[in-house]
């Protein structure tokens, strides 16, 4: 082990000398499930006050924790460490850190500059090769701290996977409580990692399927507030919901185009549900489906040309794709079961949807056209995937059997590193928001 | 073995057992809020005089749920209407049309063996099939709203195929117009 990290650091020394840029050596490849997790040291941020050092330990603790949940990195017991750095700007005893066998390092700093700001230094070091793999200088407001950490956590991540994180970014669900046949459902938001979880909506009416908006801090879902239940609009800065327009009839299973400028639902019409879009400015409706069947669950290709939606046109809930005018409808799941709630990866290689088969449920993925297909759960009841921004994580809901309630899961595409999102008791229906700018 | 005696004298003396939140609700018919454990406090008893057995009223909601029974059931994933549920709905058909001021609001439900959305929408075709059978017989479209409620309005909530059963139904409730 030691001697083959030894000949790694010394090819990857000649490949440096042969003038590649300095950080080619930690590189990690998230294609493939990680059975042996990347090393890292992430020491409590350093400070010259008491306010500063306990800033600085929240803050490390947060990125460990975001790190260590990736399924990516192993954080190296903090106990272990042997150096402690004074001084982040001086490069490491790297032998120090060689000894506990950690990869990386994070060093930082926390100055509190007045009551309304602080500013935090980081440094990424690549211990075997010994470079300086990035530093980094940033400020908030002292109680925004928790952002400076998932900003962090999400750096390092793109710097030793070659991909953009998703820490930084918020989740919105539907929290349960009551009994089975009384439930009480609650629009909720929440950090990414379960913190600052916020209510907003009351509990005397049912709310289900949220989708935050890719452009705006808007969140699009399915209410019943009003007489007939409808799509709402709500605005998370100023806390305003509206009614998405006066369909002639319950409007349900909304999702927002990728450029935020329209939804796309399904409206009931004497019985049957098809597939309508709406323009956010103009308000104007489209219909794109028809046909006498179950049209359902609509979701854009990141480009906006493609909808892949649910449908029981053939006979049981398939999986089908149209061109965005409605045109072209093909069917793409011909495997065994039923297929629903389908989501298209930010991506756009993948389809994730939910597959019912022999009694049980599964969260799966797809190409668009169909092949690929790959079963990455299994539970009582597992539904409705929603996809990380960077296309890596899927978070979704399960009922581990039957009885308990629901809960919000994450899964890495790969099928490894499946977590029980921390959420306020029971929870379904998450959504992950984009990055946060 | 002494607490739990302590709790069924407690019991017995109709007092709140703070342990046994049951015997809390047989003494009274209303919810309590929870006691602490040491409090001891005796609960008074309230009597009601049981009103002797008696036929529902005539266009009353009882009447119309007794005897032409509110709610029709559906195979897996199905919306046609069974010969048992088209029985129930000419019932129903038939007493709205008896009491033709009556409004109602027909809301279709599924089992959780489905997805949220797709549940929806099969939820939709249930309470619709249910608003055209009856308009057939007569009754006036501008009388009937529908709703779905997908999965998210069980009416059994066990985890079992007999649960799951009763919940894929159509609920018809008297919105209005009905004597009470």
């Amino acid at each position: 082990m030691k001697l083959t990290k030894i000949i790694l650091t010394t090819l990857l020394l000649m490949v440096w000398v042969l003038s590649v840029p300095a950080n080619a050596s930690l590189e990690i490849d998230i294609t493939r499930g990680h059975l042996d997790p990347t090393p890292l040291a992430i020491p409590n941020f350093s400070g010259s006050t008491d306010p500063e050092r306990l800033i600085g330990e929240q803050i490390a603790s947060v990125i460990r924790d975001d790190l260590e949940r990736s399924g990516l990195f192993k954080i190296l017991d903090p106990a272990s460490y042997i150096e402690h750095q004074r001084n982040i700007d001086l490069k490491p005893k790297f032998a120090e850190w060689r000894v506990i066998n950690s990869d990386a390092l994070l060093a930082g700093r926390v100055v509190i500059e007045n009551e309304n700001r602080i500013r935090v230094d980081v440094r990424l070091w690549d211990v075997f090769a010994e470079t300086h793999l990035f530093g980094q200088q940033m400020g908030t407001t002292p109680e925004n701290w928790r952002r400076i950490a998932h900003k962090i956590a999400d750096a390092i991540y793109q710097k030793l996977t070659g991909e953009s994180g998703y820490f930084d970014t918020r989740v919105v669900f539907i929290a349960e409580s009551g009994p089975k046949i009384n439930r009480v459902k609650r629009l909720a938001i929440m950090d990414q990692d379960g913190a600052n979880p916020t209510f907003l909506t009351p509990g005397s009416y049912t709310v289900l399927t949220p989708r935050f908006s890719p452009t705006a801090q808007q969140i699009t879902y399915l209410s019943y507030s009003t007489m007939v239940p409808s799509v709402f609009l709500f605005n998370i800065e100023t806390g305003r919901q509206e009614v998405l327009g006066d369909f002639p009839g319950m409007t349900f299973a909304p999702r927002f185009s990728p450029d935020g400028k329209k939804v796309i639902m399904s409206l009931v019409q004497d019985g049957n549900s098809d597939i309508w879009v709406m323009d956010l400015r103009t308000r104007r409706r489209v219909r794109l489906t028809s046909a006498s069947a179950i049209d359902t669950s609509p979701s854009f290709s990141p480009d906006g040309s493609k909808i892949v939606f649910n449908s029981d046109r053939g006979g049981s809930p398939q999986l089908y794709i149209m061109n965005a005018d409605g045109s072209n409808i093909h069917r793409i799941s011909f495997n065994r079961g039923r297929y629903s709630a389908p989501v298209w990866s930010p991506r756009g290689d993948l389809i994730a949807f939910t597959q019912q088969n022999k009694g049980r449920f599964h969260i799966g993925v797809m190409r668009p056209d169909g092949t690929a297909e790959r079963i990455l759960t299994t539970a009582y009841l597992d539904e409705g995937p929603t996809w990380s921004p960077n296309g890596r994580v899927l978070m979704f809901t399960r009922e581990t059997r039957p009885g308990g309630g629901p809960r919000v899961y994450s899964i890495d595409l790969t099928g490894s590193n499946l977590r029980r999102v921390e959420t306020p008791g029971d929870s379904s229906d998450p959504a992950w928001s984009p990055l946060i700018e | 073995m002494k607490t739990k005696l302590l709790c069924l004298a407690a019991a017995f003396a109709v007092s709140a057992c703070a342990s046994d939140p049951q015997t809390t609700q047989v003494s009274t018919p209303t919810a309590h809020p929870v006691q602490s454990p040491t409090s001891s406090r005796v609960t008074s008893v309230e009597t009601h005089t049981t009103e002797p057995v008696y036929v529902a009223r005539p266009g009353s909601i009882e009447e119309f749920s007794t005897n032409a029974g509110d709610r029709v059931y559906f195979a897996y994933d199905s919306y046609t209407l069974s010969a048992e549920a088209r029985a129930t709905l000419s019932k129903q058909a038939a007493w709205l049309n008896s009491y033709p001021r009556t409004r109602i609001l027909v809301a279709g439900n599924c089992d959780e063996r489905g997805t949220r959305e797709y549940n929806l929408a099969l939820g939709a075709r249930r309470s619709n099939s249910v608003k055209q059978y009856l308009v057939n017989l007569g009754v006036d479209p501008s009388r009937v709203t529908t709703i779905s409620y997908g999965k998210e309005r069980p009416i059994d909530p066990r985890s079992v195929g007999a649960a799951w059963s009763i919940n894929r139904n159509a609920h018809t409730a008297i919105v209005s117009g009905a004597s009470s």
